[in-house]
């Protein structure tokens, strides 16, 4: 019931949010979504208390309610550990995204913030869902309030470069609906007997489908991940859209949509067709790692620091498809971490990238420098986020990185060590940007530029904190995933 | 029964009501009355199969729920021809009434059992239509549409008739249930091959009436010229009972294997034809009206999917899959045509410029049209996903996959031009001064527009209501 309770808030807030006007409607939105961050940190302590006792992996919180009885389609949502750890990480960022949002005066706010509030319930219904049709609705749900804050508060190309986000990302879902619809009629009927066939997750990780079927249905289901994801070559529509779209629906993008993909893979690919997993493995490894240096080396020649981040964004979900398509448990279990932690890192590089802007009108590297004189504080944010991003020891990019390379490189050493490239190639880049924005020589912006605000600091504070949170204490979040990653694994194990 | 009679005898009293100078009372009398006929026409829910002119009509639930539908659009459609009551327009109560006496055809349509009803059925609702295409007296595109309606339509019943009467040649009955049982157990097997010519004939008939490629090419001019308000009848009631009448002859007259064997591959064909025609169509049109048009064709494509995997009686899976997107889209499609209908009187255009920043001043309108765009383009939390997706499941399940991929296809077409006006309304600015100003709108029609959402959207998520009732 508590993951309904989950469910229902954001989008029943989204509705209230309709009766606030302009900067009671910010209020009003962060109180409730900091109310569904309470709830999911309930959840969490009550859940991480069972799973550190060795207790079982079964989903909890379970709910399960005749959707559409005469198909045999469920309502069925519950949180297991791994479904657990990306509620907290979208309960955790919306909040922080909403609060990133206020130094800005966009029209029609109460609608702004009732579509990140909407957005909320499709992606946590993606991470709960167990039901393969709830998960295609909820993944859609989740598309068409981004694509309204992207289309309708983005730049100058806003129309087009939404309209190229939305074709992409909603064809590859009818694939991977298509592949659903295939697979629901493999299944046999539900327990009540009223429908022929099933769509519930168990039913599907019990299919048992001859190899050479499972090899076309995981391209029909992987389609709409890679598209998520980006996984190289689906990516062509992502810097155009973080870059153009507002902060805030860049940060839901980077920091919490993309792991719809990987999460994804994980759950409804994997342990599903593990022999078509076993045949492609080595082909989406590959492309993954293409993904990683390809991001990596566009970013090092980048002039805008908001592309820029981007990229760096497209190389490091590389590692984390290669980490989870690695099939072993350190990969995996890096994967999970890792989403947790560039979520944070993102979000952070995204809005400081906006916080100097803002003040600067300037996104371009060559026109800035010398910043860091009049805005210590800020500069020491930028580093601390930029160290955790090139996963610098101690803090929370490290620990998934290191889990994630160890992973590839125990599936095989070679691409291990390609992979391992992107510690080097990220700290180049990254570091490039640090220098010449914040370094360097004065620009004609250094002399006007100010510090960091309160509110500015409200969002970075906790993002920091959590940095080293993370990089500190991996242990906590890594209990919350490790049963159901082993779930997982032993799925695909029984191929 | 009850609400043929209703219908016919408060039709013909709301005509005494234009008799009155004004028309103040004429709107709210005609949601009265198509409120009552609703109301009336489920209280015979689920009382088993009656029937009624010596077996010429069988009420069922299946002819219930497509009443109800055809009902139900009417009911939310009519507030949107407040402009006329305002405008003290002379020919109201005549235009009330003729919508209501073409309904009773529809009804006639969903729940016939005698070939005679079929066509009484589509006489009743097609002339009433040909009146009101051309019911824009001064304006020339409006008179251009009647007349090709009627003169098309005209033939195209000929074409039908002449297939009935061959039917009944072969057959020697009108009954549907004699015709499958006279097509199984032929008395003189030579007269076969006029029987495939005579339901061959009907089929193309009624593939005119429903806008089915390729006797769809009066749709986009006739939708054009005809006045919005009954462009929207038009493209919902008409072919809602056009589509049920056409599955009750093919699945009760038709059903044996050798005549499938007939119009299977020419359904299909058709099929094909329609969904192409109608979604790379639309993708090129500049006027919104048209491009509803064509949207119109390409739905008739996908119902066709529908028709061609229908196997078994008129219950279960299939028929609650025609029945579910047969509602989605009439909602979505009254939406559509009455925010158009709303932005055209007030900016005199009909193109997508015309939605342009329609959003700043119009909110509740640039919303409902999104949610009709979307349902239409069959994304989820609309009705029109669960529409596509029980046809789609359906043809799954009896094995027509290829033709489901396609249709698939040509729905990421239609993807293309049902967020064409969405952009217009949310992402451009209007391009003169006479777009920036508010679009006006009555409190009534809010309400109404509000109602339509709300249905798309219960349709959407909550579609286990009504998924599973036939």
């Amino acid at each position: 019931m508590l993951t309904v309770l989950l469910l229902l808030w954001p989008v029943t807030a989204a509705l209230l949010l309709h009766f606030f006007k302009g900067k009671a409607a910010r209020v009003a939105a962060l109180g409730a979504a900091l109310l569904e961050f309470a709830l999911a940190l309930y959840a969490a302590g009550f859940s991480g208390a069972n799973l550190a006792r060795g207790g079982d992996i079964s989903p909890k919180f379970e709910f399960n309610f005749s959707w559409i009885a005469s198909a045999g389609i469920n309502f069925h949502v519950g949180m297991d550990g791994l479904s657990l750890l990306l509620v907290l990480l979208t309960t955790l960022l919306v909040p922080i995204i909403l609060l990133a949002a206020f130094r800005r005066n966009f029209a029609n706010e109460s609608v702004f913030y009732a579509l990140v509030l909407f957005m909320q319930t499709g992606l946590i219904g993606v991470f709960t869902a167990q039901d393969a049709f709830l998960f295609y609705f909820m993944w859609e749900v989740a598309l068409i309030p981004i694509y309204f804050l992207a289309g309708v508060w983005g730049g100058a190309e806003r129309a087009r470069i939404t309209f190229k986000f939305f074709l992409y990302t909603i064809i590859g879902s009818l694939f991977m609906l298509a592949g659903f619809v295939y697979l629901y009629f493999q299944t046999g009927p539900t327990v009540d007997g009223l429908s022929a066939h099933n769509a519930s997750l168990s039913a599907f990780y019990n299919l048992n489908l001859p190899a050479e079927t499972q090899l076309w249905v995981f391209w029909l289901i992987f389609a709409a991940f890679a598209v998520k994801m980006p996984i190289f070559p689906f990516h062509t529509w992502q810097p155009d859209t973080y870059t153009d779209a507002p902060a805030p629906a860049t940060m839901l993008l980077a920091g919490i949509m993309l792991k719809m993909g990987i999460y994804g893979c994980m759950r409804w690919l994997l342990p599903v067709v593990p022999l078509g997993v076993d045949y492609w493995q080595n082909l989406v490894l590959i492309l993954a790692i293409i993904g990683i240096l390809y991001g990596a080396i566009i970013a090092i020649r980048q002039p805008d620091m908001k592309r820029l981040i981007a990229y760096s964004s497209l190389s490091h979900v590389g590692l984390m498809i290669a980490g989870v398509f690695s099939l072993t448990q350190l990969g995996m279990q890096g994967a999970s971490i890792q989403m947790l932690a560039h979520g944070i890192n993102v979000v952070g590089l995204f809005f400081i990238a906006d916080a100097i802007e803002r003040r600067t009108g300037t996104r371009n590297i060559a026109d800035l420098g010398g910043l860091t004189r009049q805005a210590p504080v800020l500069t020491v944010c930028f580093l601390v986020l930029l160290l955790g991003t090139v996963a610098l020891p101690l803090t929370n990019g490290f620990v998934g990185e290191f889990l994630l390379l160890a992973g590839v490189y125990q599936y095989n050493a070679w691409l291990g060590a390609v992979a391992g490239l992107t510690i080097i190639l990220s700290s180049v880049y990254l570091l490039r940007m640090f220098q010449r924005v914040m370094l360097g020589p004065d620009s004609t912006h250094s002399a006007t530029f100010t510090d960091l605000t309160g509110a500015e600091l409200a969002v970075l504070v906790p993002l920091i904190l959590l940095v080293f949170l993370l990089g500190l204490f991996p242990n906590m979040f890594l209990h919350l995933s490790e049963g159901s990653v082993l779930g997982i694994l032993g799925e695909v194990a029984k191929r | 029964m009850n609400s043929i009679i209703l219908l016919s005898a408060l039709g013909l009293g709301n005509l005494f009501l234009g008799f009155r100078r004004s028309n103040r009372l004429l709107l709210p009398v005609m949601m009265l009355i198509l409120g009552l006929v609703l109301t009336v026409n489920f209280l015979d829910w689920n009382q088993g199969p009656q029937s009624f002119f010596s077996g010429m009509l069988t009420i069922d639930n299946f002819s219930v729920a497509f009443t109800g539908i055809v009902l139900l659009t009417a009911l939310v459609l009519v507030p949107f021809s407040q402009k006329y009551v305002l405008d003290g327009e002379a020919n109201l109560a005549e235009y009330y009434s003729l919508l209501l006496f073409s309904m009773v055809g529809a009804i006639m349509l969903v729940s016939y059992n005698h070939l005679l009803m079929l066509f009484l059925g589509i006489e009743i609702l097609s002339v009433a239509m040909y009146v009101l295409a051309g019911s824009d007296k001064r304006n020339m595109r409006s008179n251009e549409a009647a007349l090709k309606y009627f003169l098309m339509g005209a033939f195209f019943t000929g074409i039908l008739l002449f297939g009935m009467a061959l039917v009944y040649g072969a057959t020697g009955t009108f009954e549907l249930s004699s015709i499958s049982f006279a097509a199984q157990n032929p008395v003189n097997a030579s007269l076969r091959p006029m029987l495939y010519i005579g339901m061959l004939l009907m089929l193309l008939g009624m593939a005119f009436k429903v806008g089915a490629a390729p006797f769809h090419f009066w749709t986009p001019d006739v939708y054009e010229g005809t006045p919005t308000f009954f462009t929207a009848f038009m493209s919902t009631v008409v072919k809602v009972a056009g589509f049920a009448a056409w599955l009750k002859l093919l699945v009760q007259a038709f059903p044996a294997a050798s005549a499938q064997g007939v119009w299977l591959p020419t359904l299909t064909a058709m099929c094909v034809l329609t969904l192409l025609v109608g979604n790379v169509g639309a993708v090129a049109q500049t006027s919104v009206k048209r491009m509803l048009a064509y949207s119109s064709i390409s739905h008739a494509g996908y119902l066709l999917i529908a028709l061609v995997a229908f196997n078994g009686a008129l219950e279960g899976a299939t028929a609650n899959g025609i029945m579910f997107y047969m509602l989605a889209y009439s909602v979505a499609t009254v939406t559509a045509f009455a925010v158009l209908k709303l932005v055209a009187d007030a900016r005199h255009r009909e193109d997508y410029a015309g939605f342009n920043g329609l959003a700043k001043t119009n909110p509740l309108l640039a919303f409902c049209l999104t949610l009709s765009m979307l349902s239409l383009a069959g994304i989820p939390l609309t009705g029109g996903f669960f529409g596509k997706f029980f046809v789609f499941m359906s043809a799954v399940e009896n094995g027509y996959i290829g033709l489901v991929v396609f249709a698939v296809v040509m729905s990421m077409v239609s993807i293309y031009y049902y967020l064409r006006p969405i952009i217009a309304m949310y992402m451009r600015d209007a391009d003169d001064a006479d777009s920036a100003v508010p679009v006006p709108v009555t409190t009534f029609q809010s309400g109404a527009l509000l109602v339509l959402a709300l249905l798309t959207v219960l349709l959407g998520v909550l579609p286990g209501l009504i998924a599973g009732v036939l």
